[in-house]
């Protein structure tokens, strides 16, 4: 089936090659790059799991240890107090970019003067690197100097110094929150924005003939028919929000203890840090099938919605 | 023209010698892999000398302190080249030595007549020997360190300060000799206004991702009597890491930590603790001895305006380890140069001239030398320090051992979870599944 579309004379041209035969040329460095940078250390990583192999010891002999790196990490109390830290994460991360965004892309439909400039400013903190944004929020909620504090102080009445928000068990949960919901609802609206364009005007002109009020076309029209969109918005998100890494590492590595510790950081202090090579891939697999199989029944969902 | 047939020939050969085969160019050249920081710039300059006198290119590969361990590790792991000569942590001597990374170094000095006896013994013991204080040498020690204290000599000496802390606690203020002093002095100091500003009494370590609140509470823990075995070399850590001590030295740490770390210190280490005190902000500061030339240079909060003093003592005298051996990678394509810059850099003179630079030699020439506590206003001190070290495990799986202490210091001491004693016999915990893994249990 292989670019059998392709004219005959060019692989004429190219010293007598077939079609099929160029088709396999150009492809062929793609699939052994996606085999040596994708499914190898994939099959790899499933092999390390059932061995007590160490990254840091390449000259130990390498056990199998049969299923014993999953039974332990299912059986770790601290692994699980790490998945529902991402369970948190990802429930309100999603709740919070999936409101705001569809909301603005709501507002921003509306095509008021300057939306387009508005839409802009919007976007920017979505096309900032995680890096800086970290660094940059890890100064705003700095107590003593950080604009975060005084905001509040301002509204509250409360010090600023008086609370901390990396700092703080209670509060350091939710200034991961604040950051990433900055940075990615505006993603999340751009996915709206894309839906209720989508929507085509003689539907609400068909409403308007039957009197239909704003907020019966905004609940039987708008929402059903961008609905797959917002849905396909959080799928992006949550796989994204699943993996997690950066952001909780650059504002609190974790801490304060371990309470922003997410399934992403517990498992880099397990490969890189305590190099448990075996139990880490074991770990790095569960989290896989985890995702996939949870995305899997989402886009299920998703494509049953689009049906409708 | 025979004359300029050779001067063109030598200049081809150099040529070719110096850009066609990096393996070649090599043997004239050593890559040193360290941390960056001060001491890491004082070895350059003294390094100038053995190019000087051996003809060897010396290139550095300096990484900063948060990535060290892990970019040189890898390294290591990966059986990398890049480097020749590795200036590694304490801890990491156990692993290297087991896993071949580091090449032993007894034949070498007896060959060239280079005596340990020669070097203070507690860091022979912490930065050359495995297993610990065996005649087995796998470094050289290159950079003593332990962890200590500098305060604001120009506050304590203040006289209405001075009047209204006599009042307060009927002995004078000045550097603390106990924990109980330490956090009495840090208590008098948080939350005064200072020339115009608030100020707090002491920046601890808190960093919970490498090692720094290990480190950090160490220094109470050892001085309260907390010691990882009761047995050495047996692994019965019950009643010695969570003994009533140790749990007392903890809860001083936290207490220390609640009362009079400025906000927003509760991820901070070196850096961090450095800002703290040249920004104003603090009383006191614990950090690596290795910063204090640094700090008595600096212009705001140096000179006149700095004290230092060694970590406080409790029920014992006892310091944290920092500092580091020297070692030779046994992957190096230059083994004959490595082992040459280890032979200069052990000469006493050299030594001397890298006190003097701001390295922290531990060559009893420079230690006994008379003039050796006045020759810097920190020496004595790090003097003292060295005499009453205690460092963390040296086992080869000392990095798991590691983020299980950093994991249940960070969430007493700084999330408030459960009590001292909880967190000790967790600990115990995790590293007997540790020790249990490694078949030492």
């Amino acid at each position: 089936m292989l670019a059998r579309s392709t004219p005959t004379t060019i692989a004429a041209r190219v010293r007598g090659l077939s079609d099929r035969a160029i088709a396999w040329l150009f492809i062929t460095p793609t699939i052994a790059l996606l085999l040596a940078i994708n499914i190898f250390p994939l099959i790899w990583a499933v092999y390390l799991s059932f061995t007590n192999f160490r990254a840091n010891r390449p000259n130990a002999e390498v056990v199998g240890v049969g299923l014993r790196n999953y039974q332990r990490v299912l059986n770790d109390p601290d692994i699980w107090i790490a998945m529902q830290t991402t369970a948190h994460f990802v429930f309100w991360t999603i709740l919070f970019q999936t409101v705001i965004g569809f909301a603005l892309a709501y507002l921003i439909d509306r095509k008021f003067r300057g939306h387009a400039f508005w839409t802009t400013v919007i976007l920017i903190p979505m096309m900032l690197s995680p890096a800086v944004v970290g660094n940059f929020w890890r100064f705003l909620y700095q107590p003593q100097i950080g604009l975060f504090n005084y905001i509040v102080s301002f509204f509250s009445g409360i010090p600023p110094s008086s609370f901390e928000m990396l700092g703080s068990v209670t509060l350091a949960p939710w200034a991961i929150i604040v950051v990433d919901t900055w940075m990615w609802t505006p993603y999340v609206m751009l996915i709206c924005l894309a839906g209720l364009r989508s929507i085509p005007d003689y539907i609400y002109e068909a409403a308007e003939v039957d009197r239909a009020s704003a907020w019966r076309q905004f609940w039987s029209i708008t929402v059903p028919m961008a609905l797959p969109f917002i849905m396909l918005a959080v799928l992006f998100r949550g796989i994204e929000n699943f993996k997690m890494f950066d952001m909780v590492m650059l504002l609190t590595g974790g801490g304060p203890g371990s309470t922003t510790e997410v399934a992403s950081i517990t498992l880099k202090r397990e490969a890189f840090e305590s190099w448990l090579t075996g139990r880490s891939s074991a770990f790095a697999i569960i989290l896989f099938v985890a995702v996939f199989g949870l995305a899997n029944i989402y886009v299920k969902a998703l494509n049953k919605v689009k049906q409708r | 023209m025979r004359k300029m047939t050779k001067a063109l020939t030598g200049m081809s050969s150099a040529l070719i010698l110096s850009t066609a085969i990096p393996g070649m160019a090599k043997a004239d050249e050593l890559t040193l892999c360290w941390a960056a920081w001060d001491p890491a710039n004082a070895l350059v300059e003294l390094s100038k000398d053995f190019t000087a006198q051996a003809g060897t290119t010396m290139k550095f590969e300096f990484v900063p302190w948060p990535n060290f361990a892990d970019r040189i590790l890898n390294e290591l792991n990966s059986g990398g080249k890049l480097c020749d000569l590795l200036i590694g942590d304490s801890q990491w001597i156990g692993g290297s030595a087991e896993n071949g990374y580091y090449v032993k170094l007894n034949d070498f000095f007896d060959r060239e007549g280079i005596k340990m006896s020669d070097f203070a013994e507690a860091a022979v013991n912490a930065y050359s020997t495995w297993p610990k204080g065996t005649p087995n040498y796998w470094a050289l020690p290159a950079m003593g360190d332990a962890n200590g204290w500098f305060y604001r000599k120009d506050w304590f000496t203040k006289p209405e300060l001075q009047a209204e802390f006599k009042a307060k606690y009927s002995h004078d203020l000045g550097p603390p000799q106990t924990w109980d002093e330490l956090k009495q002095v840090a208590e008098f100091f948080t939350g005064r206004e200072i020339d115009g500003q608030k100020v707090y009494g002491a920046a601890i370590f808190t960093e919970r991702a490498s090692e720094g609140i290990t480190m950090g509470a160490t220094s109470a823990l050892y001085p309260y009597g907390f010691k990882y075995e009761q047995t050495p070399g047996k692994y019965d850590m019950d009643g010695a890491v969570n003994s009533p001590d140790s749990v007392a030295g903890l809860e001083a740490y936290k207490a220390l930590y609640k009362c009079c770390q400025p906000p927003g210190y509760t991820d901070s280490y070196m850096g961090e603790g450095l800002d703290a005190f040249k920004s104003g902000q603090v009383a006191m500061a614990m950090n690596w001895f290795a910063f204090f030339p640094g700090l008595y240079k600096d212009e705001n909060v140096g000179g006149d305006k700095i004290g230092f003093f060694v970590n406080p003592k409790q029920k014992v005298a006892a310091s944290t380890l920092g500092g580091q051996g020297i070692s030779v990678v046994a992957n190096t394509d230059n083994m004959d140069g490595a082992l040459a810059y280890i032979k200069w850099f052990a000469q006493p003179d050299v030594q001397k001239k890298w006190w003097a630079l701001g390295g922290y030699a531990v060559h009893k020439a420079v230690l006994n030398d008379p003039s050796f506590k006045d020759s810097q206003p920190f020496a004595a001190d790090f003097l003292m320090a060295m005499n009453q070290v205690q460092d963390f495990w040296q086992e080869p799986s000392y990095a798991i051992l590691l983020q299980a202490m950093q994991k249940r210091l960070h969430d007493y001491v700084v999330a408030d979870k459960g009590t001292a004693q909880e967190a000790l016999d967790a600990l115990v915990n995790d590293w007997k599944e540790i020790f249990e893994d490694e078949g030492k249990l």
